[in-house]
């Protein structure tokens, strides 16, 4: 069928810079650029380009700008140009668009409405470059209260098992066969050096990762890939996964192609075979339910290590958290609106779930008041873009958060939204072993260690600038933030007052 | 001796040790220039070559049993005793290609303008190799030679 989609985007080539050198050529994974040898010319095949600017950022002479293909439609505000493209796309196709990353639409994002704020004359700020700042985190259950010994003062407490960041930033779940082994153990080193977390996603757990364990989530889902007995005892954490912010109420599907032999190992499944994880758990259809899993895994590893809960920000999120916690959960994530994925339905991508400002806000305020916020660390996840916004949400009341796409942007990801393709030009979201090869875990485990670095050295200015000198003094301290440009409705919601107020 | 080694698994073949090899061994600075400019072009000493999913950059390798050295017919070939580094003596050399041919890598080339090999010489002038310095992978690392290095490239799986 004659395609009526055009490109979306235009290779413009610099003749008097290029030299033919067809740099652009190898590194295109998509084939939308070639050399003509007849010609001596490398040209494009532009409906190939996904902007991913991959041969813009390695051409060595600067020839090449990706720029979208100025294509005006006819202005209306109702059918845009992607609207009209998925139109197209679906016609020509009859089947479900798959995209990748996270929701690209225009859903408020309420971190940019909220501010923070500062000491000025009447309290001190301090100098995070002169005095000490704690950011050190311990996730898990903390108790009713403290008992001491009488005489020796020493801790009369048993605590449940607590595992300590020193940033409060954790990478999150992306499986081995979702992103490649390289871009695994780039995240793996960086959360070793920087004493925070990576998490394994749904495929099991390399051989070669086993030694990064102490910083290791693991992942319990639907589909139970790569569980087993020296799985769950290499973590510090077990995380069940319910949903994810990209794809709420939707599993998820490794396609044959993508099982090689070193998944199928990792996954426990045969090699070339479908790796599919059912939307729910089928042993999971209430809190009851769940909390004889959160029990079955903390029987299985000797009650040693936490186990967190992950869900999806939807409308329930609150009463659905109280129930995860109720249910002994000692960790509860909640994923928003944003969170990525390598490959969804672009319709449920883009259209379920709630924002994470908001499913934090009322998971932390509801847990609060029915008094069992301690019970459980809360972790937000989905959409966390910068230090500002960790900030943030720590003060919404999040303990931690995790961070998948900004992660992977520290890596090289120019979030051009074809990880459903796993033909990824940044050697990132593929298992082609030709491509997976442009991570190199030594450079991307620096560059991702360099991202929470400085995180870490603005969360302290921030700090500083509260006149706090503990993470711990902003966490759930909502008077430190102001809103702009919001509705008393949401004003309430978020827990937060307007701006000037 | 230090030597430029390639860890093959992060080796992507860009092929950008090639071109800025090229512009080390050009009249001038500017990489447009020596490719559009200069003729005859510079030769790269360098070449990256690709089977499967496997790249590598090869290179002299500066053999301690140079091949090359041994079969030179004029002599102008020689390797250093105390740098250890293979060197091609200008005025001596013919352009014959008997290097080429007894080089187990193939990686002599042939100046035809000037009918003389052309081969690496570890950038003698710079601090690095400019293929080292400009490896976006740092896939090539110049270091210091390492008795149990198999320099023999392994062709396995690179995972």
């Amino acid at each position: 069928m004659k395609t009526f989609v055009t490109p979306k985007f235009k290779v413009n080539r610099d003749e008097d810079r290029c030299i033919q050198c067809q740099v652009c050529v190898n590194q295109c994974s998509f084939g939308a650029n070639y050399y003509d040898a007849e010609e001596n010319k490398v040209k494009s095949r532009e409906e190939l380009c996904t902007g991913c600017h991959r041969c813009e950022a390695f051409c060595p002479t600067n020839a090449i700008r990706v720029t979208y293909n100025p294509l005006d439609y006819r202005g209306n505000y109702n059918w845009r140009p992607d609207i009209i493209e998925d139109i197209t796309k679906q016609s020509e196709t009859g089947g479900v668009l798959l995209t990748g990353m996270g929701d690209d639409k225009s859903q408020r994002i309420y971190w940019d409405h909220i501010v923070l704020n500062a000491s000025q004359v009447t309290n001190p700020s301090i100098d995070p470059l002169r005095e000490p700042m704690e950011l050190t985190t311990y996730l898990g259950q903390k108790p009713e209260r403290l008992e001491l010994e009488p005489g020796t003062h020493n801790l009369k407490t048993k605590m449940t098992p607590q595992v300590k960041l020193d940033v409060p930033v954790m990478f999150s779940a992306m499986s081995y066969g979702a992103v490649s082994l390289n871009v695994q153990e780039s995240l793996a080193r960086a959360a070793k050096e920087m004493g925070t977390l990576w998490n394994t996603g749904e495929g099991g757990l390399h051989p070669s990762l086993y030694k990064y364990g102490d910083n290791t989530i693991v992942q319990v889902a639907s589909g139970r890939f790569g569980v087993h007995a020296d799985y769950l005892d290499a973590a510090k954490i077990i995380e069940i996964k319910i949903g994810q912010g990209a794809k709420p109420g939707i599993g998820g599907h490794l396609p044959g192609e993508k099982v090689s032999a070193d998944v199928s190992l990792t996954r426990m499944i045969p090699e070339g075979t479908d790796a599919i994880s059912p939307a729910p758990q089928h042993d999971i259809y209430s809190i009851e339910d769940l909390a004889q899993l959160i029990y079955a895994l903390k029987e299985a590893t000797n009650y040693t290590k936490p186990v967190s809960v992950k869900i999806a920000a939807v409308h329930n999120a609150a009463a659905i958290a109280s129930g995860i916690v109720r249910g002994g959960a000692d960790i509860v994530v909640i994923d928003g609106l944003r969170g990525a994925t390598g490959a969804a339905p672009k319709v449920i991508r883009d259209n379920v779930g709630i924002p994470i400002e908001l499913a934090l806000a009322s998971v932390d305020s509801r847990l609060r008041q029915e008094g069992i916020r301690h019970r459980a660390s809360l972790v937000a996840s989905g959409g966390i873009r910068s230090s500002g916004d960790v900030a943030k949400a720590i003060a919404l009341g999040a303990d931690a958060v995790y961070i998948g796409t900004a992660a992977l942007i520290s890596l090289g990801c120019h979030v051009c939204q074809q990880c459903h393709t796993g033909k990824c030009a940044w050697g990132i979201c593929t298992t082609d072993l030709r491509l997976t090869k442009r991570i190199n875990p030594e450079i991307g485990a620096r560059r991702a260690a360099n991202l929470l670095r400085s995180w870490s050295i603005e969360l302290k200015d921030i700090l500083g600038g509260l006149g706090v000198n503990a993470l711990e003094s902003l966490r759930g301290n909502r008077l430190h933030l102001r809103g702009i440009g919001l509705s008393d409705t949401e004003l309430e919601i978020l827990g937060i007052r307007m701006a000037g107020n | 001796m230090k030597k430029v080694y390639v860890n093959e698994k992060v080796c992507m073949g860009c092929r950008l040790c090639e071109v800025y090899c090229l512009l080390k061994h050009a009249q001038t600075k500017d990489l447009v220039k020596a490719y559009k400019k200069e003729s005859p072009r510079a030769l790269s000493r360098i070449r990256v070559d690709e089977s499967g999913i496997v790249s590598l950059s090869v290179r002299c390798e500066h053999c301690a049993e140079a091949p090359c050295v041994r079969a030179c017919l004029t002599g102008a070939l020689s390797r250093d005793p105390v740098t250890g580094l293979v060197t091609v003596d200008e005025e001596q050399c013919i352009g014959c290609g008997t290097c080429a041919l007894v080089c187990p890598l193939g990686v002599p080339k042939l100046d035809k303008a000037q009918k003389k090999m052309v081969k690496c010489d570890f950038c003698q002038d710079e601090e690095i190799p400019v293929c080292v310095a400009n490896c976006p992978n740092e896939a090539l690392v110049y270091m210091e030679e390492k008795p149990d290095n198999n320099r023999v490239v392994n062709y396995v799986n690179t995972n």
